[in-house]
């Protein structure tokens, strides 16, 4: 396919957020919609997550990664969105132009009204975590081993342990388990799962997998291949007890340590990054600090569910193609998205109470500690609540969502700030 | 049996850089090295800076090869084209009373080395991101820092381009003598007669010196140091600082690196096994509140890689001052033919191209006719580079061979180009850890985990192997066990 130097839209990755925002440009009026991607093909990580579990809350149906990740190429293929695959993006700048290198294109460049960031994440690696020990092969993340079993065909190891109790990393405990290797022990650090409790029970209870909570790696035992890893019990400050180090024999070190959102382009850019989520701090039409430069999915904060980054990527999006076409920013005030009791970060961090007349906006946060009860997922301004949802429980491996609506509207513009509380009922 | 002039037995910064030396000369010369792969010693992990000299008591061989050898570094850095940066370092005093930099000052006078104390003021407008209750630091603006791995590959690949042969996987298992008379060498690869070995070996080279009943109290107490690596997105360190230092070691640094990330380290602790490169958690504790010291804003969130290296500490006496770890550099007086370059811990990174040159001077001293090769050249060609290039000369580059156009490793942009070229290189990649030290590779944030499988693809195709076959540092580190689908029995 041959490619253009100038879009309305051009989108930073074909992962579910980006293929989704690109869609939605189209559909919104975007004459010219371009996507990048680095891969061969387009999808993302979808490609190698071959397990079901998608699409439930998009298409009502169980799919497999790749499945869910066709439907959304077939759109962008009927709304005649152009691909660039094999594409690496270099580096953006403020006024939007983008440098991109290919084996296959060469050295491109290419100027956007509008970018939406969509690189999605990557995972935390063992420096991170500060796991000691040796540096031999057969440490690996949880995705490098997904990659090699799913799409390459090879298995990197027989005997397994995998520290972190991630959705990747139960996810490939249970692969392992189907393709003949041994998984010794998966071990969690905190004193809850950090990843779904639907992967807890299908990936490793169905499969007899132990899962040791409060338990981390004390040290990799090996020159050049791992030959076993020492494991030990933390307390309620995360440090190790003495006596209860085990030496768990095996050949394979698998970290699922949790993901990071992928923004050295956009730091780049100019983009501000929140520390709490290390994604850009956004509004509600996830636009970042520069006007014209949107970002959409994992690259924003970590989602635990496919379908959330695709309708994050649809409302950045519309935003983006809206930009693209009006040619002048939006200036409508903001107010700030705070988070409050029990809440670790809120995304958007800031939103356009306006837009309230538009549509309803979700606002998306994780909880600092786990409440097994019963509670309330407040919105308020000052000390006056303004909408409140019930959840059963609230932990911090599972966002929580609560929505503005239309209804809001008055309350909303009135305020100067949204404080958001997760507390018991 | 091959026989040589000369085999140097290890292929560290020390073998590497007296390799380069000798083949100036008519010589027939080889170098071993028992890994997979040169530099994957001390080499390979160590604070990567050229040191001023203001260390070294004064009288010691090691202050005279760190004061011979660090204005040589312009030249080398240049003809072999290794990243380095004459950045000047500081010691710096937080807690202490700045008199303490006294002791330093005269240290450094009486090395040779320019010297000159600073405000804590001057320390701060310079080095923004050291401890604000900085009291005053010692500057020595000759101090700088370089690519390491580099350091060793390129003047090897100097050397190979000037004659001379390289066996990698290679291990001296002991000396072939004739009465006092070294006649050549065993290894696990078979036999090679020489007239001269070099013991380069590192932290074995008191193994290799007891294997010729030279030395017998010579000994190795290896110290350990572990290092963080910080990303460059997170803290940006331009200058090297160290704290004021105790008896053992240089103390724990915080520095900028020619790769752009800051290094934090190292510790010095003994550790009973030579080869016990693991890092601790109490190590990493333990450098992570020194350089906490220095550099209060390092934040955990910004680790990236962790890493420990292994000091060769030796036991020589000083000829003419009273110290006991010094370099060894002398030819045997036990026996004829070997050269012992024992004990180079730090400054020897530093020193290396000196005393390569003056491995040449002992030689001549011991009657050896060296005469200069007429088409010695001293310049290395040097391969692409696309992450330290303009954005034109990229284009131009992908224009020229598109395989420069696919990134390969996304955090330090390393394209498929140059990958290609060191598995075809004058010392061939054939691992990960090689192309790693060779590219800088899978050093960034991500660690390899998005490179990896596409690195082990490129291998597999370009050495016509199996990808189950390619390792990460040779034989025992195979990255892969079989194809999926063929559940074992």
């Amino acid at each position: 396919m041959t490619h253009k130097d100038r879009y309305d839209v051009v989108v930073i990755g074909s992962g579910p957020g980006g293929l989704a925002a690109a869609i939605a440009a189209k559909q919104n009026g975007a004459q010219d919609v371009l996507i990048i991607e680095r891969d061969i093909e387009p999808g993302g990580i979808l490609l190698q997550c071959i397990h079901n579990g998608f699409g439930m809350e998009t298409f009502k149906e169980d799919l497999p990664g790749p499945s869910y990740a066709q439907r959304f190429i077939d759109q962008a293929m009927q709304a005649k969105v152009e691909f660039l695959l094999d594409t690496m993006v270099l580096e953006i700048t403020r006024d939007k132009r983008i440098l991109a290198s290919s084996r296959k294109h060469g050295f491109l460049e290419i100027q956007a009204k509008s970018v939406i960031l969509a690189m999605g994440c990557r995972e935390r690696t063992r420096a991170q975590v500060r796991l000691p020990g040796t540096r031999p092969a057969g440490v690996y993340t949880a995705g490098t081993a997904q990659r090699w079993v799913n799409v390459e065909g090879y298995m990197p190891g027989k005997n397994f342990v995998i520290l972190g109790s991630g959705d990747i990393g139960m996810i490939m405990a249970r692969r392992l388990t189907f393709e003949g290797a041994k998984v010794e022990r998966v071990l969690e650090v905190m004193p809850y799962l950090s990843g779904l409790t639907r992967n807890y029970v299908q990936c490793l209870m169905d499969y007899d997998i132990e899962l040791q909570l409060k338990h981390t790696v004390k040290n990799i035992i090996g020159k050049n291949r791992v030959e076993a890893i020492e494991s030990v019990a933390v307390d309620d400050k995360w440090a190790p007890i003495p006596g209860t180090e085990e030496i768990i024999p095996c050949d394979t070190l698998l970290l699922s340590v949790g993901l990071i959102p992928e923004n050295e382009l956009s730091r780049q850019a100019g983009v501000i990054i929140d520390p709490i989520t290390a994604g850009p701090f956004v509004d509600d039409g996830f636009q970042t600090n520069i006007p014209g430069i949107f970002s959409a999915g994992n690259v924003v904060h970590v989602y635990d569910l496919v379908d959330w980054v695709s309708e994050a990527g649809l409302i950045a999006g519309k935003a983006a193609a809206v930009l693209a076409q009006k040619g002048k920013l939006d200036e409508t005030p903001t107010i700030p998205v705070k988070a409050a009791d029990n809440v670790r970060y809120v995304v958007p961090q800031a939103l356009h109470p306006d837009h309230l007349a538009d549509g309803p906006i979700p606002l998306q946060m994780r909880v600092t500690k786990p409440i097994e009860k019963p509670v309330w997922v407040e919105v308020r301004s000052g000390e006056e609540l303004i909408a409140r949802k019930a959840e059963p429980y609230a932990r911090p491996g599972e966002m929580v969502t609560v929505t503005l609506k239309p209804e809001h509207l008055d309350k909303v513009k009135a305020s100067s700030e949204l404080r958001i509380a997760v507390v018991e009922r | 049996m091959k026989s040589y002039d000369v085999i140097i037995i290890g292929g560290g910064v020390i073998g590497s850089m007296t390799a380069r030396s000798l083949s100036r000369f008519d010589l027939k010369v080889l170098l071993i090295e028992k890994e997979s792969d040169i530099g994957s010693g001390a080499s390979s992990a160590n604070s990567a800076i050229i040191h001023a000299g203001h260390d070294p008591v004064p009288g010691t061989l090691k202050a005279e090869m760190n004061s011979l050898a660090n204005p040589m570094w312009d030249q080398v850095s240049v003809d072999l084209g290794i990243p380095f940066r004459r950045s000047g370092a500081y010691i710096v005093t937080i807690d202490e009373d700045c008199s303490c930099l006294d002791g330093l000052m005269q240290r450094s006078k009486q090395n040779g080395v320019r010297a000159e104390v600073i405000s804590g003021e001057e320390m701060l407008k310079r080095e923004p991101h050291v401890n604000p209750a900085v009291q005053g630091a010692l500057y020595t603006p000759t101090g700088g820092m370089v690519d390491p791995f580099a350091a060793v590959i390129a003047p090897l690949e100097n050397a190979i381009a000037n004659g001379v042969e390289v066996l990698t996987d290679t291990a001296f298992t002991g000396f072939i003598m004739d009465g006092d008379t070294i006649k050549g060498i065993h290894t696990n690869r078979g036999d090679f007669g020489c007239r001269w070995a070099v013991n380069a070996a590192g932290v074995d080279c008191d193994d290799v010196m007891h294997a010729a009943n030279v030395r017998p109290d010579f000994t190795i107490t290896p110290r350990r140091g572990e290092y963080y690596i910080l990303d460059k997105s997170e803290i940006q360190i331009d200058n090297i600082l160290f704290p004021v230092p105790n008896e053992n070691s240089k103390g724990i640094l915080v520095l900028g690196s020619t790769h752009g990330n800051a290094v934090v380290g190292p510790n010095s602790n003994l550790v009973p096994g030579k080869n016990d490169t693991a890092v601790t958690g109490a190590g990493l504790n333990e450098i992570w509140a020194g350089a906490q010291k220095l550099v209060p804003s390092i934040n955990t969130r910004g680790i990236i890689a962790t890493f420990a290296g292994m000091r060769a500490t030796g036991n020589a006496r000083s000829l003419n001052v009273d110290y006991s770890h010094d370099f060894l550099i002398e030819i045997a007086k036990e026996v004829k033919g070997l050269v012992n370059l024992g004990g180079i811990e730090s400054p020897g990174l530093t020193a290396a191209p000196a005393i390569a040159e003056r491995v040449v001077e002992l030689l001549k001293d011991a009657g050896e006719k060296l005469t200069e090769k007429k088409d010695y050249n001293p310049i290395r060609k040097q391969r692409p580079r696309f992450n330290h290039m303009t954005r034109a000369e990229q284009a131009a580059l992908v224009a020229k061979d598109a395989r420069y156009g696919r990134i390969v490793c996304r955090c330090e942009m390393i394209t498929e180009g140059e990958i290609v070229a060191e598995i075809h290189g004058p010392i061939p990649a054939r691992t990960y850890d090689a192309i790693k030290r060779r590219t800088w590779l899978g050093t960034g944030r991500c660690l390899g985990s998005f490179d990896m499988p596409r690195v082990v693809d490129i291998l597999a195709r370009e050495l016509n192997i199996s990808p189950l076959e390619v390792t990460k540092k040779g034989a025992g580190s195979e990255f892969l066990f079989r194809p999926t689908k063929e559940t074992e029995a």
